[in-house]
Formats: structure tokens, sequence, C-alpha cells
């Protein structure tokens, strides 16, 4: 069953400079540990590829997206290098200071067998409920 | 065990300051700590300056303090500013005049040293490379580009200030949790290397440099913002701290948003990078054993940082003039509304070929369908797409080009598709701004800062 990130997870992002920074949350233990199964770095670069398609950047020789694991805070953080057309002061993009990326992530679909998908959903919708 | 209020002031230069009244008069607050320099700010106030020497610092600075002094003064309330900006001594110098006009007494004091722009070439004589810090590239790449350089101060300048009895301390750049730190570190007598004490105050600054943000603002996602109360009339979070750098956050009684786990977590990642290894100049933060406890009714319990010994490096982020930008942006209406906007884009793009208008870069952006969401955006259908707007923008290396630009749009009012609207005239072109950020050993900027307070009256 198919799973948008925006049913499981909040996020926020920002910028330093050319990066792009995004925390991704769970709501609760049991929607972390899919998130951290399967929100990839890799899968997250290939997301968003299309950041990198005007990089007026050079070429760095840290990897292009980073994550990094918060268990106790239930998160995820990505760091997304290179990812803002040169940055706010120098990006031609509307969104110059990658405010909005983070709903991009949230549009992120991931494949969970059906009895998780519902667990996850559920748990989720609990502590929304409660917030 | 004595406790230390800290409030979130300003979160970035335009911020709103009423919260921050509330703060004040309700919130039992000892100290406001007002962050008014984003990353990009400094690029703003570098044009004010070059307009007027005079100029060049977070100009909402004088308004604020018009409307908070008053309450702040009669319960003996303390600034901590960096509103400084690029000329912390204009900014002194204006507030110097509110105060006499008002016939207002307070102590200032003006943090200067941050600004290394005419130290550049002795620095580099002294063998700082000042290579970018993400890419490795050399700084002679942008030299000569350069319109400012400054390097991100820590807290011990602002505590010094706080011991010389500064009511109001005024900052260029410092880093951010700087702000919140400062006054702890005044209060307590915190060590400079009680490193976990230090961790947990980096921690207070981070969690409230971004004012609303710290307290339910630019939160959640479908289906959650709808539930945080009256961001009309938000709290700022506020960090009641010990001796012992026991942390509690809370805001403001009656007042909006929201303090929880949730809100609160949110804030802490933001914009941090490496949360195991969050540099600031007093002390490096690791959040990998941080513990966020609920105590509901907006309070939340902050524990568990580590703190590492603080770098030996300083983090410089120097300005640089980067090209320019041309843009325009135009309106469609059903029926078609995104075919003709994408009609519309292609029409510039051959006419930007034709008269062989040079640029490096390209961007068109239909604003209402894809300008956030980019590839992961739903499709348009045309039946229920009410309208469209077409935003391009090209990268230019000369000004001319990017001026030009604009004026091949106007002709389609009459010689395109139907139904364009909104096009509101020719943006002049903007200068575009590079960011350059390195790394600076600190003994040769902090041999340099300067503290100086006075009696302003």
């Amino acid at each position: 069953m198919k799973l948008r990130l925006a049913q499981i997870a909040h996020a926020r992002s920002g910028d330093k400079a050319d990066t792009a920074d995004i925390g991704l949350f769970a709501w609760d233990p049991t929607g972390y540990a899919v998130l951290a199964e399967h929100v990839t770095a890799e899968k997250v670069a290939q997301h968003f590829s299309h950041l990198w398609a005007n990089s007026a950047n050079t070429a760095s020789h840290l990897p292009r997206v980073e994550r990094f694991d918060l268990p106790k805070l239930l998160a995820l953080k990505f760091v997304l290098r290179g990812a803002l057309n040169g940055g706010a002061a120098s990006s031609l993009r509307s969104d110059n200071l990658g405010k909005t990326i983070a709903a991009q992530l949230l549009r992120l679909d991931i494949e969970l067998p059906k009895a998780q998908a519902n667990a996850v959903l559920q748990a989720a919708q609990t502590v929304i409920d409660n917030f | 065990m004595k406790t230390v209020r800290v409030t979130s002031g300003l979160g970035f230069y335009g911020d709103n300051w009423l919260p921050v009244l509330a703060a004040i008069e309700h919130g039992d607050v000892q100290y406001v700590c007002s962050d008014h320099l984003a990353e990009l700010t400094l690029a703003i106030l570098q044009k004010d300056r070059q307009k007027d020497p005079a100029a060049g610092y977070a100009r909402d600075l004088i308004p604020m303090l018009t409307q908070l002094w008053p309450a702040a003064s009669s319960r003996g309330v303390k600034f901590v500013l960096n509103a400084g900006g690029l000329n912390p001594q204009a900014a002194a110098l204006a507030l110097q005049q509110l105060f006499a006009a008002r016939g207002w007494r307070a102590r200032v004091a003006v943090v200067i040293g941050d600004n290394i722009l005419e130290q550049l070439d002795a620095l580099q004589a002294l063998g700082e490379a000042l290579s970018h810090m993400d890419s490795g590239a050399a700084f002679a790449t942008v030299r000569e580009d350069v319109v400012f350089a400054n390097v991100y101060l820590g807290a011990q300048p602002i505590a010094k200030a706080l011991a010389m009895d500064a009511d109001i301390v005024l900052t260029g750049r410092v880093a951010d949790a700087a702000l919140f730190l400062g006054p702890l570190i005044h209060e307590f007598g915190w060590a400079a290397d009680d490193w976990d004490r230090l961790a947990q105050g980096a921690a207070v600054g981070h969690l409230l440099e971004c004012s609303g943000q710290g307290s339910g603002g630019n939160f959640g996602s479908a289906g959650v913002w709808q539930r945080i109360p009256d961001l009309s009339h938000i709290g700022f979070p506020i960090a009641e701290v010990n001796a012992d750098a026991q942390v509690t956050l809370y805001k403001a009684p009656r007042t909006g948003g929201r303090i929880n786990f949730h809100t609160v977590r949110q804030q802490l990642l933001y914009e941090v990078h490496n949360p195991r290894y969050y540099v600031t100049p007093d002390v490096v933060l690791d959040m990998g054993q941080l513990e966020l406890h609920d105590l509901g009714q907006d309070r939340v319990q902050v524990r568990g940082a580590i703190g590492h010994p603080a770098p030996l490096h300083l983090k410089l982020v120097a300005g640089y003039r980067n090209g320019w930008m041309g843009h325009a942006v135009t309106g469609f209406s059903w029926p078609d509304a995104l075919q003709k906007a994408q009609a519309v884009a292609e029409a510039v793009k051959l006419q930007m070929q034709e008269k062989q208008l040079q640029h490096d870069e390209l961007c068109v952006e239909y604003i209402g369908h894809n300008t956030f969401l980019g590839p992961h955006a739903s499709p348009a259908t045309d039946d229920n797409t009410n309208e469209i707007w077409l935003r391009m923008a090209i990268r230019t290396r000369e000004k001319k080009f990017a001026d030009a630009f604009p004026r091949l749009f106007p002709w389609l009012a009459l010689s395109g598709p139907p139904y364009m609207g909104g096009f509101h005239g020719m943006t002049p072109a903007s200068q575009l701004l590079g960011l350059w950020p390195t790394l600076v050993d600190r003994t040769a900027i902090e041999s340099k800062v300067s503290v100086e307070a006075w009696e302003m009256t």
C-alpha cells in the first residue's frame, strides 16, 4: 500500500547559504521506525534531483544528501548541499530560502504492507487527535 | 535556586514585536534577546549602506524600542539585540537620538569586531586561506567582488557588556544562540569550559532565536496547523533557566500558539545540519541525547544537551557580487491558463534567442501550479485551473541584459494568447549576492573585539 509522507509525518525546512536543511518528524515510535527504514538519503537525493539541475554550485567533496537520525526526538534530519540555486540572495527561484522544500519532501511516497501502513496511519491519527 | 527568564525577541528583520511586549508585561522575563539578522539580512543591509553610510543596521530597532522600552524599563528588563547589523555604532546613535527625544535614560553597550571586511587582506597575509567551507573553492575566485564579511562572534562579549551594567546591548553579527547564552553566562557565571551547561544554554538560544517558530508558528502539515490556537496573538517562547542549566520553555499567559513536544522539536532541529555536532562559537552542541518532556499547559522541559569543546575557528560569511537577475511576472485566466503561460514562456525564450540576450541560466515557474512543488506538483487540468501566473527569471553577468529582460513581455498583451493580465510594469534588475561561508582562526578575530558602554540621556 502506498503512503504519502504527509500522512504520517511533519517537516520544516530552512537554509544556510546554498545548503537546504529539512527536519522530518514522525508522530510516534511506530512511524519513526518506518521513516528510518524507508526514507533513505539516496531516496531523498532522487526525489530532489531537480534541485541540482541548474546548479551553479561547484562540485563539493561532501555528499549531496546526508541523513542524521534522532530516535529520542522521533526525527530524521536531511542536509542537501548545493540545492538552493546558489543560495538565498543568488537564487532565481521564488522560494529562494527553501522554506517549501519540506512540503515537497512530504509528497514522497513509500510502499508498505497494508497491515503496517494501517497501523502507522492509525498511530499517527491518535497523536494528532490528541494534539 | 536562582532562575533567569529570557524571551525570544524578533526572529528576523521585519518580525512582529507585540508578542515581545506580551512577554515583558505578562511573561515575567528579565532579558529580551532579539535576532534581526538572518544569513541573507546582511546582504540587504549592505545595499542600504551603499546608499547611505549612516545606514546598515536593522531599522526596526527604533520603532521596536519606542514601543517596548517604557514597559521594559519599569520592570528592569534588559535587551540584547544584533540589530547593529553592519553598523552597530550608527544603530547606537539612532537609539541615542530616540532616548534624548523622549527623555529616557539607559546604559547602552556596543560590541564591535565582527565586521572584518577591511581586514581580509591582512588575514590572508597571516595565512588564512578563507576557502569555501563546503566546496573548498579558493577565495580568490570571489575576492574582488566581496562587499561584506562578518564573523559570527560568541557570547563572551555580550556577557562582558552586561557585566558593564548595560541595559541594552547592541551587536553586529554574533551566533544567534549567543544572544541568549550571553545573559545566562553573565547571570550564572558559567565557566568558559563548562561544556554541558553551555550546551544547554546554546540549545535555549537555538530554540528561541526564531521567535514564533518555537511556539507553533510555521508548524504542522495537512490537518494539524489548524490545531494551533490563535496565531494572530502568538506568544513567543520564553525559557526559564537555573544555575544548573535546567530549562523549561513556556510562553506568556493568554497568548496563542502552542509549546509542546512536537512544536519544540521542529524548531530544535531547524537549520542545524548535523544535530550531533552543531557548532557555535562557545560550545559544540550534541543533541543526540537531548530529551523534551511535555509538561502540558504549553510547558516543555529541555534536558540532556551534551557539550563538546568550542571550535578553534569561527565562521565567517562573506557576501560577494554574483551577477544580476532580470525577472517578470504575468498572469493568465481560464481557459487553458497553464497552456497559455507555457506558450508565452516559449515565445519569450524564442525572443531571447533571436535578440541574443546573453544569460547563464533561465528559471521558469508557473505560479499557482508548480512554483513550490516542482516536478512533484499534481498535473493541472484545464477545466479546474482558474488562473496561472508565469514567472521567468534570468541570471546575467551584465546588468543591461537583466534590465532588458522584462521588455520581452508587454507586446504579448495585444499580440499573444487571450486573457493575459496583471503585468505590472518593468521590474528593474536586481543584483545577486553570493554567500561565502568559511572559517577563520578565532584568536586573530577575538583579540580585536571591543565592548564599549555609555550612558544615554
